[in-house]
């Protein structure tokens, strides 16, 4: 709880911290404002709300991922939060201050944490209202059926921002740790074309889609997959091209699994390298 | 018992290569018994010290920035911790304030009792420039710091007014002058009324107005009772405020022990009479005499034991000499660091 508290008091004196995580957390609330999206355009009228993204349960899809999209405005705070405590060197200071390095880690860690549920409050706080006021159906079950995107949503930004904290640590650098970011995203897209050009070549046995899963941006976008392909709307065209549309939807346990663990090591990689470096 | 018989004995070390400038080091048994009386019986009434370090070094790939350095900081003092530039003094201080990772060797806060930063939440400590949230005021800063030391906040407004900088207060830290922020970097140091303050180069870069703000609220801290681990290159600081002194050179430890006596020493006898064998063959015989220089016109006569300077006159003049020249010297403090540091390094083998 101290820990929580030093690392809030940081961000709270912080007035562009300030500003960004209450933006985030209004962008999520602002998502109620896609619902009044319509286009009337004579013979071509478009209500967003009665495309069906507001059923439930197909909400919980829906919202989780167009959210989780957010995520890249906490992340710089993230980054910020970090990089900073290299750039004005207090690191340095608070650990003579008596901040255990693992301590120092863990305030991060547990404000990420703080971070992640109060979003996914908000996620589902947001979604029960405009499912409430927009879905076509409105029983119990159904209300409350598929909430392990709930769950997904949670630990696809823990591992997103647990990802960043170990990026700014290792590098130091606010802005630089969030150009590698995007940079490797860049990396992990060209191994998986490497992979796929040359990798049943070496080993028959693997497909690159196989490995692909296990690389950590990979994983983290595939808690949720796109929800748009399971729009109503989508798989009536599908229907009548006569392409029998199948996919599977479901948050698979393995990529929890997987990002769970890479959050693991980016935690533990973020200790090794505070304990290891000499400031 | 064992601490007390080695640190009497270390003494005695360093005592003989004080009182024998050039020549080996030879325990001198005399040198106990005339010393009885002097400060370093505190030595065996404290029987815990705040820091102990064993061997500590640090290597920088080829180069070895802190040599196996042993010390023991005794609670009360004021240390002075001297050295140049570049001699290890901030990577000691950062090895032992958990910033650097020490090579080999290890370090003891109270004893063993507390872990290193249970004991840093205890101390205060100033190293280099004052690192604090730009974006934060004064007060903000200190609050975050009583935080994480764990300590009450009520002593934040003491100790802003000790330094100065109360009217202040609400004025974000990057509006500061540098000597403010050394200011309330020792004002943060002080928040948890520390038992230790460790201040590293705590005048670097201050106007001598700066630098006489910060020596005497050292002397005021001291004066508190709170123990001091000073470190400087400025030879007059140090002697000015410690009554202890290490000096460091290539991460070396050189001396130890009060500064008085490495300031002093013995003295020496700038002498010199008309028949300059008769003299020379007396100062040899002499038991007080050590060294023996010719510097221009005179000798120069090292002493080492406290001498009776009218009983030696009174004794030359028995042995028939007729002295043209006689007065007792002491060296200043950086004499004697240059001629500590010096004769060390002819002595260290060369690899």
């Amino acid at each position: 709880m101290r820990l929580l508290q030093i690392e809030l008091y940081k961000l709270w004196h912080n007035t562009i911290s300030k500003v960004l995580i209450f933006g985030y957390f209004l962008l999520i609330l602002s998502i109620s404002i896609l619902s009044t999206i319509k286009i009337d355009l004579g013979p071509v009228k478009f209500y967003l709300a009665e495309q069906g993204i507001f059923n439930f349960p197909y909400i919980w899809h829906f919202n989780t991922f167009m959210i989780a999209l957010l995520k890249i405005f906490f992340a710089i705070i993230i980054v910020a939060m970090v990089g900073n405590e290299y750039s004005h060197k207090t690191l340095k200071q608070n650990l003579i201050d008596g901040l255990s390095k693992s301590e120092f880690l863990r305030s991060k860690v547990y404000a990420i944490l703080l971070f992640v549920l109060t979003s996914t409050f908000l996620v589902f706080i947001v979604s029960l209202i405009l499912g409430g006021i927009y879905s076509d159906y409105n029983e119990m079950a159904i209300i409350f059926k598929d909430l392990e995107y709930l769950v997904a949503y949670s630990i696809k930004l823990f591992g997103f921002f647990t990802f960043c904290l170990f990026l700014t640590i290792l590098i130091k650098k606010a802005a630089f740790s969030l150009g590698f970011l995007f940079l490797w995203q860049v990396i992990e897209g060209i191994c998986y074309g490497l992979m796929k050009w040359k990798l049943s070549d070496i080993i028959p046995q693997l497909s690159a889609e196989q490995v692909f899963v296990f690389f950590p941006l990979n994983a983290i976008g595939n808690l949720i997959k796109e929800p748009f392909s399971r729009l109503s709307a989508f798989q009536n065209i599908a229907d009548q091209i006569g392409d029998g549309f199948t996919k599977n939807y479901d948050v698979s346990l393995i990529s929890i699994l997987i990002v769970l663990v890479w959050s693991f090591i980016f935690i533990r990689g973020s200790y090794i390298l505070l304990k290891r470096r000499d400031l | 018992m064992g601490f007390f018989k080695n640190s009497v004995l270390t003494f005695n070390v360093f005592k003989g290569i004080l009182a024998r400038d050039r020549k080996l080091i030879i325990p001198n048994v005399k040198l106990l018994v005339t010393n009885k009386a002097s400060n370093r019986f505190n030595f065996m009434q404290i029987t815990t010290p705040l820091l102990e370090l064993n061997n500590l070094t640090k290597k920088y790939s080829s180069l070895i920035a802190v040599n196996s350095i042993s010390l023991k900081l005794i609670k009360g003092k004021v240390y002075g911790l001297l050295g140049p530039n570049g001699s290890g003094k901030s990577t000691t201080l950062g090895m032992v304030l958990n910033v650097i990772n020490p090579t080999s060797g290890d370090f003891k806060w109270y004893g063993g009792k507390l872990t290193t930063h249970q004991a840093l939440q205890k101390i205060g400590a100033i190293i280099e420039r004052p690192n604090f949230y730009p974006y934060m005021t004064a007060k903000q800063n200190l609050i975050l710091i009583c935080k994480i030391k764990q300590c009450s906040v009520a002593s934040i407004k003491e100790q802003l007014q000790l330094v100065g900088l109360w009217d202040r207060r609400d004025s974000k830290f990057n509006t500061f002058s540098l000597g403010m922020k050394q200011r309330l970097a020792i004002a943060a140091a002080l928040v948890n009324k520390p038992e230790l303050l460790i201040l590293d180069e705590p005048t670097n870069g201050l106007d001598p107005e700066g630098i006489l703000q910060i020596r005497k609220l050292i002397k005021k801290i001291a004066g508190l009772g709170t123990t001091i681990l000073l470190a400087s290159h400025l030879l007059d600081e140090v002697e000015k405020v410690c009554t202890d002194v290490i000096v460091l050179k290539d991460g070396v430890k050189y001396y130890e022990g009060p500064v008085n006596e490495m300031s002093q020493s013995y003295g020496y006898f700038e002498i010199a009479s008309e028949s300059e064998k008769t003299l020379l063959t007396f100062l040899e015989k002499h038991p007080c005499i050590g060294e023996i220089q010719k510097v221009n016109n005179f000798l120069k006569a090292t002493l080492i034991d406290i001498i009776d300077t009218e009983e030696f006159f009174k004794e030359s003049q028995k042995a028939g000499l007729n002295l043209s020249h006689f007065s007792k010297k002491k060296p200043s403090l950086e004499e004697r660091f240059l001629s500590l540091t010096q004769i060390n390094k002819n002595e260290t083998p060369t690899d």
